[in-house]
C-alpha cells in the first residue's frame, strides 16, 4: 500500500485534485482510501456525492470508545472508501490533536490491514503545515509520499516551500519523500515553466500541469468528480493523466527549500519574462 | 568532650577547611563553560563592597537540564495565591494531572469563620479529556461553573488556566464573564497563569494579584469598625503562622482588615481598600498590591516580618509608630513586655545546645531572609542562603528596581496601570506627616533585601538546583538545610536533617512570639538528634559487593 499526502495553501484545490486523481485511480482498478484532514470535512464530498459523512471525531463524541470501522468509513465513488477526521468549530480546540487522535484511531481499527487490500491510502491536509498535528501524516510513517499542489501565485509557492522545509525536517528521522509538485493552473504567465523551475530547485519534479477549466467547477455543482460527471471531457482526461503520473511516480527525494529571497528571484524572473 | 563541644569542634573545621571562592569553583566545576558561565551569575560571595550592595542576576530562566527547585505559573498562581481562600471557589481549567494543585497541597489553614463558607479542602477540576482540547473546553467550563453554584453557591469562583487552555485558546475570560452575568450574585474571573508563563511561580503571583485587585478590592464600601485598621499582605497562614499574627494584632488593639491571603475572604479582599496601611510581610509576592492599593486609595506601606521574636517587636513597634497614638505604642509595648519573657526563656534553655551551628536556607522569596532572624536568635549561622524566585530587588533591595531589566520573560507578565480612584483616593497621612515619620526612622516603601543581612564570605545562591544542593551540603555540612518537599529526602540522605520551610512539615506556626518559641524547640530537636550519623548506608562502609549468578 502506497500512503499518499497531499499538502498545499489552503484554497488551491487540494480537496478537489485529490478526489479527481482518485477517481483516476480508481478507473485504473485501484483500491483506495481518502481520508480528510480538514475539520470542515469536506474532502470526500465529490466521491460520497455530498456532505454524508459522519467524521471520526464526532462519532468517537457520541460514541465514546466504542467505534467500529463501519461508523467511520463509508464506500463512494468506485469502491473508495471514504473517512473525514473532523474537528472543531473555527476558533476553538484543537485541529491539530484531533487528526493525530482520528489517525491513530483508524490504525488500531485496523482500516490499513492487509486484508483491506488497499493499494492506495491518500490524505488531504488542511492548509499549510501550521502547527504539530497537522504534520502528523508526514510523521511516523503515516504518509510516505507527498504531493504539493500549487501555482504560479506567490503565495501558493511560498506554501508549498514552507511545507518542504516540515518533510525535509521529517525525512531525516523517517522514511517521508516528496514525490512532486501537481500544478493546478491559476493562468498566471509562464506558470508551467516556473513550477517546472521550481521543482528542480526543490530538487523534485512538476508532476503533472492541470490546466483550469470550468468542467471542474461543473461537476463540483453536481457533487462528483469530473470523471464520474462527464467521463469523456477533456478534463477528464487531465486527471487520469495526473493518476497515472502518480502511479507510475518512482522520483522520491528529500526536499532542499528555497531561501525567501531565491522564492522572490524565480518569481522576478519568470513574471518578467514578457 | 562532651557531644555539644565536639559538634561545635567539627563546625569550626568545616568552615576552615572551605573558602567561599574554593566553593563556588567546586559548584560550578562539572558545568559546561556556558552553564558555568551563567550559574557564575547567580552564585554570589557576600562580601562588603564600598557603600554598595554587590549584583547578583536573578529572576532568569532556568537553563535546561538542570533540576530546578523552581514551580510553574499555575502552581504560585492557585497554590500559593489563590490557595489560601477560604470562601472563592477554585476551579481549576485542564487534564486531572495539574489539578494535583487543586488538592490543597500547601498547609494553609483556615479557621471556616462564624458562616461556615469554607472550600479549601474541597478540589474542583474541569478534568480535560482528549475530546475537550480537540473541541475546546468552553462548553465544559461553563457547565463545571454552574455545576458549582448550584453546589454551593460561593460569593465567588475562580478560573485557573493550565498550558493546554493557553494552547487550545480557550477564553476563559469571557466563559467568567457570561457565567458572572448569568448567575447574578456571584463574581466569577479568570487567571491567564498557563504554567509555561514566565521563569518561574513568581509570575502566577502577579497574575494571581493583577486579578484580585482587578475584580475584588474595593468592592464593598460598608464601614469596617476598628481605630487602627491595616492588612496584612503577604502572609499566607502555613501552618499557622497567620493565626498566631492575628493573635498579636488583636492583642495590641490593631484591626487587621484583610491577610494577603491566608485565612483569607472574600469580603476582606473587597473591603481592603478601608486600611489605613499596608503591612508587607513578603515583599516578592506582593509588593507590586502594596504600591497599587497606595496609588488608587491612598494607603501606605511598611516593610514587616513577623518571622522571629525581636522582628516581631520591631514590626509591631513600627506599625504603632505609623499611627502616632500614645495609647497604641504603650499597648504594644505592654504585649511586648508580655510575651518576650516566654521567649527569652526559651532561648535560655535552647540556645547553650544550638550556638555556634550552621544553617542554609533556599526558598521562597522572602523566606530564606525571615528565617535568618529565626537561626541568628539561636545563635546559628546562616552560610549559605537563596531564593527560589525572588527577583534582584529581594536581594539587593528596592533601590535597585529603576534598574532592573525588563526582559522578554518579565514582559509577558501584565502590568496594571492604576490611578487615583476619583472618590476613594484618600491619603491617610499628608506629604508632612509622611516626612516627618521618616525623619523618625520609619521608612515606607521600603526593602534592603537578602544580601545586605548576611555575614561577609556567606553564599547567595539564586536558583539552587538539586545538583548545587547535594554538593553544597557534602561541600559545607550545614547542621540543616531549609527547603521544600522536593528537596526534603535527597538531603535527609545525605545525613544531613532537612526543614521545610514552605509546610513546615507537619509543624507551625513559627510566627510572631509562640511560633518562635516553637521553632526554636523544633530546630533544637532537628539539630541536636543523633538519628542523622546513623544514615550510613551499607555500601558507604564497604562499596565492593561482589556476587555470583546462580548459573555460573
Amino acid at each position: 500500500m502506497r500512503k499518499v499526502a497531499i499538502y498545499g495553501k489552503g484554497g488551491i484545490g487540494k480537496s478537489t485534485t485529490t478526489q479527481n486523481t482518485v477517481a483516476g485511480l480508481v478507473e485504473m482498478g485501484r483500491k483506495v482510501m481518502v481520508v480528510g484532514c480538514d475539520p470542515k470535512a469536506d474532502s470526500t464530498r465529490l466521491l460520497l456525492g455530498g456532505l454524508a459523512q459522519k467524521s471520526v471525531l464526532d462519532t468517537l463524541r457520541e460514541e465514546g470508545e466504542d467505534v467500529e470501522l463501519e461508523d467511520i468509513r463509508k464506500a463512494g465513488y468506485g469502491g473508495t472508501w471514504c473517512v473525514e477526521s473532523g474537528g472543531p468549530e473555527p476558533g476553538v480546540g484543537c485541529a491539530g490533536r484531533g487528526i493525530i487522535t482520528s489517525i491513530n484511531m483508524l490504525e488500531s481499527l485496523g482500516a490499513y490491514d492487509e486484508d483491506e487490500e488497499l493499494d492506495y491510502a491518500f490524505y488531504d491536509v488542511l492548509g499549510d503545515v501550521v502547527c504539530g498535528g497537522f504534520a502528523m501524516p508526514i510523521r511516523d510513517g503515516k504518509a510516505q509520499e507527498i504531493y504539493i499542489v500549487c501555482s504560479g501565485e506567490m503565495m501558493a509557492m511560498y506554501a508549498a516551500n514552507n511545507i518542504s522545509k516540515g518533510i525535509t525536517k521529517f525525512a531525516q528521522s523517517g522514511d517521508v519523500r516528496l514525490g512532486g509538485l501537481i500544478c493546478n493552473s491559476r493562468k498566471v504567465d509562464n506558470e508551467k515553466e516556473m513550477i517546472e523551475k521550481f521543482a528542480e530547485r526543490l530538487g523534485t519534479q512538476m508532476i503533472y500541469f492541470v490546466p483550469r477549466d470550468n468542467d471542474v467547477q461543473r461537476a463540483e455543482i453536481n457533487r462528483q468528480t469530473v470523471i464520474q460527471w462527464k467521463p469523456d471531457a477533456p478534463q477528464a482526461g487531465e486527471y487520469r493523466g495526473l493518476a497515472k503520473a502518480i502511479d507510475e511516480n518512482d522520483n522520491f527525494v528529500i526536499p532542499t527549500p528555497l531561501e525567501i529571497e531565491e522564492l522572490e528571484e524565480l518569481l522576478m524572473e519568470f513574471g518578467l519574462m514578457n | 568532650m562532651n557531644v555539644m563541644e565536639k559538634n561545635m569542634a567539627t563546625a569550626e573545621e568545616k568552615m576552615v577547611q572551605w573558602d567561599p571562592t574554593d566553593v563556588k569553583a567546586e559548584l560550578l566545576k562539572k558545568y559546561p563553560p556556558k552553564v558555568a558561565r551563567k550559574r557564575a551569575k547567580q552564585i554570589l560571595i557576600n562580601e562588603a563592597l564600598e557603600n554598595e550592595t554587590p549584583e547578583i542576576t536573578a529572576n532568569v530562566r532556568t537553563i535546561p537540564g538542570i533540576i530546578t527547585m523552581r514551580g510553574c505559573t499555575y502552581a504560585g498562581c492557585k497554590g500559593v495565591i489563590m490557595g489560601p481562600t477560604r470562601d472563592i471557589v477554585n476551579l481549576v481549567h485542564g487534564p486531572i494531572g495539574c489539578s494535583f494543585y487543586a488538592w490543597l497541597t500547601r498547609r494553609n489553614q483556615t479557621d471556616a469563620g462564624e458562616d461556615g463558607e469554607q472550600y479549601m479542602n474541597y478540589c474542583f477540576s474541569t478534568d480535560m479529556q482528549d475530546s475537550d482540547i480537540i473541541f475546546g473546553g468552553e462548553k465544559k467550563l461553563a457547565a463545571a461553573i454552574q455545576e458549582i453554584y448550584d453546589l454551593m453557591h460561593p460569593k465567588s469562583i475562580t478560573v485557573f488556566a493550565t498550558c493546554p487552555v493557553g494552547l487550545i485558546g480557550d477564553d476563559i475570560h469571557t466563559v467568567a464573564k457570561n457565567m458572572k452575568e448569568k448567575l447574578g450574585d456571584c463574581n466569577v474571573f479568570a487567571f491567564s497563569c498557563e504554567g509555561y508563563k514566565g521563569v518561574s511561580q513568581s509570575a502566577g503571583h502577579h497574575i494571581a494579584n493583577n486579578q484580585i485587585f482587578r475584580h475584588l478590592i474595593g468592592e464593598d464600601d460598608t464601614p469596617r469598625e476598628g481605630k487602627y485598621r491595616i492588612n496584612l499582605l503577604g502572609e499566607y497562614n502555613i501552618g499557622g503562622d497567620g493565626f498566631e499574627i492575628d493573635r498579636i494584632l488583636k492583642k495590641c488593639g490593631i484591626t487587621c482588615l484583610a491577610t494577603f491571603s491566608g485565612n483569607s475572604t472574600y469580603d476582606q479582599f473587597a473591603s481592603a481598600h478601608q486600611a489605613d496601611l499596608n503591612a508587607v510581610m513578603c515583599h516578592r509576592s506582593i509588593n507590586y498590591v502594596a504600591d497599587m492599593l497606595e496609588t488608587k486609595f491612598g494607603i501606605p506601606w511598611i516593610k514587616v516580618n513577623f518571622i522571629g521574636a525581636h522582628a516581631t517587636a520591631k514590626s509591631l513597634r513600627k506599625i504603632a509608630a505609623y499611627f502616632e497614638d500614645q495609647e497604641l505604642i504603650d499597648r504594644v509595648e505592654e504585649v511586648i513586655a508580655e510575651e518576650m519573657p516566654q521567649v527569652e526563656a526559651a532561648i535560655a534553655d535552647v540556645r547553650p545546645r544550638t550556638e555556634g551551628k550552621t544553617a542554609m536556607l533556599f526558598v521562597g522569596g522572602s523566606r530564606a531572609h525571615h528565617y535568618q532572624e529565626l537561626f541568628r536568635e539561636l545563635g546559628m549561622k546562616t552560610i549559605s542562603a537563596g531564593y527560589e524566585f525572588a527577583h534582584r530587588d529581594d536581594y539587593e533591595g528596592r533601590h535597585v528596581l529603576p534598574t532592573l531589566k525588563v526582559d522578554a520573560d518579565s514582559r509577558n507578565i501584565e502590568e496594571i496601570e492604576v490611578e487615583a480612584d476619583e472618590k476613594r483616593y484618600r491619603p491617610r497621612k499628608s506629604e508632612e506627616e509622611l516626612k516627618a515619620l521618616e525623619a523618625a526612622g520609619l521608612e515606607f516603601k521600603e526593602y534592603r533585601g537578602l544580601i545586605p543581612e548576611m555575614e561577609e564570605g556567606t553564599l547567595v545562591i539564586d536558583d539552587l538546583n538539586q545538583y548545587e544542593a547535594e554538593k553544597l551540603v557534602e561541600l559545607m555540612k550545614p547542621d540543616i538545610f531549609c527547603a521544600g518537599i522536593k528537596e526534603k529526602y535527597s538531603i535527609q540522605k545525605l545525613g544531613v536533617p532537612m526543614k521545610q520551610l514552605h509546610s513546615y512539615d507537619s509543624g507551625g506556626p513559627y510566627a510572631g512570639f509562640r511560633g518562635a518559641v516553637n521553632f526554636y524547640h523544633e530546630i533544637d530537636r532537628l539539630v541536636n538528634s543523633r538519628v542523622w550519623s546513623y544514615m550510613k548506608a551499607p555500601w558507604q562502609e564497604n562499596p565492593q559487593l561482589s556476587a555470583a549468578y546462580v548459573w555460573e
